[in-house]
């Protein structure tokens, strides 16, 4: 019972709030509102039972709030004056529940509004999480491991840039539109990114941001549905989540793709994945998180390593490298040809991102070319690799993979 | 990303030099280090700072073979700088580490003069980077 409305409230609470921040203008005043409204719902809601409209409740007693705190504030007769004035007056009335709301395109300006380019990306993902999301500040703090009192600061200053920058509640006109869905939809990959990352983590009580970041882009997707590179988010999340069970051990070690217990997959998942995809691509549609997504579910619908379709997975790096000049994915491009047309090639690209300053020194390079030299049965060049890689990268489960890459090769 | 910021000052006589400034350039430089706070808690990007007490008051402590700790005051590794403070960050970027502690260097020693202490920025280790 108590878990549904949890799930309930969050889905609402961007809906309310955007409700909320279109009737007052106020985002900073509105989302305080809709927070109290929420806590109050998630005291009274478990005891009175869930209101048969929950949306409509939220809203009233938002506004309440709302209306509150302005009539304590100093500036009150400026501030309400300003309020009626601004009010048409069938808006002061919370709509019958038969009346078509327009919730959906409210949530949608929110996300927007929360991941407007001005905003620094940990700044607009603390708001993402807080306004669209539901989360609470000691949740999101929580999940960054960060002190809840710096997290809020985050979100206040958040709040104050919207303030200051004059965002208006509108969705931001078609020729802006472009740069700032690619902005929501890379809060959301970072937000993805950072719940797959840490999963295998020790702590538990950490928010499931994957799950989140998933539920957000599900929501983008459903305001956006033809949107190509929005489908291809959304599948790359689902067809990545899906491997999830399979990608770390027992001790929380990681489990490289080629490893993995295939059994463990979601398959459901997985079909809903790859259904994205191709509808997406049916309609014409190429972006780089689409092309992602297209790679993804061709590692996902490999039933054995070695029935990936790697010529294929070639042919989708390339074109992703004609989208975009980034090494990363030059990288990968470079392993797909390994796999497709033999190992020399593949280490003889690498010899070119040798020379590029943005990659030379990470250990993704270092790691790539040692899984290569090790395949090719190179094993004392190998482990010159695994060894560099170990002592360049900044993260504790890659670290600890290496070393037990490194230990095993010795002990062989 | 997050980044630890490590103060270094040169190793003396195990005291603060500090402590032989004038009362207004200590001040100054408590205000100082007070201030670079404040605004990094405003930025939302402070997850922790400290000041260490001086080295004099140093102990080593170390496990013995029968399990229970000893506590020594030495010896330690001989060097000519020790740690005198430290910021944990959480900032957009390297860069963004780099001007903290760039700021952090500047603050203000005998005479108003910026210091110009050395600062080691080091990322803290965590998950994988972003890439899926």
């Amino acid at each position: 019972m108590k878990t549904i409305d949890e799930r309930l409230l969050r889905e609402l609470a961007p809906q309310v709030l955007g409700a909320v921040v279109r009737r007052y203008g106020d985002f900073g005043a509105a989302e305080d509102a809709v927070q109290e409204a929420l806590t109050a719902a998630a005291l009274q809601w478990p005891e009175g039972g869930v209101p048969e409209n929950p949306r409509a409740w939220l809203i009233q007693v938002a506004a309440r709030k709302l209306t509150d705190q302005i009539r304590s504030e100093s500036a009150r007769r400026r501030r309400e004056t300003k309020i009626v004035l601004e009010t048409a007056p069938e808006e002061n009335v919370v709509p019958p529940p038969d009346q078509a709301p327009v919730e959906q395109d409210d949530a949608l300006v929110l996300l927007f509004m929360c991941c407007h380019p001005a905003l620094t990306r940990p700044t607009a993902i603390a708001l993402t999480l807080r306004a669209v999301g539901g989360l609470t500040t000691g949740e999101i703090a929580n999940a960054f491991l960060v002190p809840e009192s710096t997290m809020a600061q985050r979100i206040s200053r958040a709040k104050q840039s919207i303030k200051s920058s004059a965002v208006g509640f509108v969705l931001p006109p078609p020729d802006e539109r472009n740069e700032s869905i690619g902005a929501v939809l890379h809060v959301l990959y970072l937000i993805f990114n950072e719940g797959y990352a840490t999963s295998s983590g020790k702590n538990h009580q950490r928010v499931d941001l994957s799950s989140e970041a998933i539920r957000l882009a599900r929501a983008a997707h459903e305001l956006l549905p033809d949107n190509g590179e929005v489908s291809g988010l959304l599948a790359l999340m689902i067809l990545t989540d899906a491997r999830r069970p399979a990608r770390s051990g027992p001790n929380g070690e990681i489990v490289p793709l080629d490893e993995q217990d295939r059994s463990l997959w979601d398959q459901k998942a997985i079909a809903e994945g790859v259904q994205l995809v191709s509808d997406a691509l049916s309609r014409g549609a190429v972006g780089s998180y689409l092309l992602q997504a297209a790679i993804a579910a061709l590692h996902d619908e490999a039933t054995r390593p070695e029935d990936t379709d790697w010529p294929q997975i070639v042919a989708l790096y390339g074109v992703l490298m004609r989208l975009s000049d980034n090494p990363m994915v030059a990288l990968n491009h470079a392993v797909a040809v390994a796999m497709a047309h033999g190992l020399d090639k593949g280490l003889a690209l690498l010899e070119r991102l040798d020379r590029d300053p943005r990659i030379k020194d990470h250990y993704r390079l270092a790691a790539v070319r040692a899984h290569l030299l090790e395949r090719s049965g190179k094993i004392t060049s190998a482990l010159v690799f695994y060894e560099q890689a170990a002592a360049k990268t900044a993260s504790i489960p890659e670290r600890n993979y290496l070393f037990l890459k490194i230990a095993r090769l010795q002990a062989n | 990303m997050k980044f630890m910021l490590m103060m270094h000052t040169p190793a003396g006589t195990g005291e603060y030099q500090i402590n032989q400034w004038k009362p207004e350039e200590f001040r100054a430089h408590i205000q100082f280090m007070k201030d670079l706070n404040q605004d990094l808690r405003e930025a939302g990007e402070l997850v922790g700072a400290e000041g260490l007490a001086p080295p004099g008051q140093a102990r080593l402590v170390q496990v013995r073979g029968d399990g229970s700790p000893e506590v020594t005051d030495g010896p330690f590794a001989e060097s000519k700088e020790f740690l005198a403070g430290y910021w944990l960050v959480d900032v957009e970027n390297a860069e963004r580490a780099y001007a903290i502690a760039g700021k952090a260097s500047t603050a203000p020693g005998p005479g108003g003069k910026p210091l110009g202490i050395k600062i080691e920025v080091r990322q803290v280790m965590g998950a994988p980077p972003d890439t899926l």
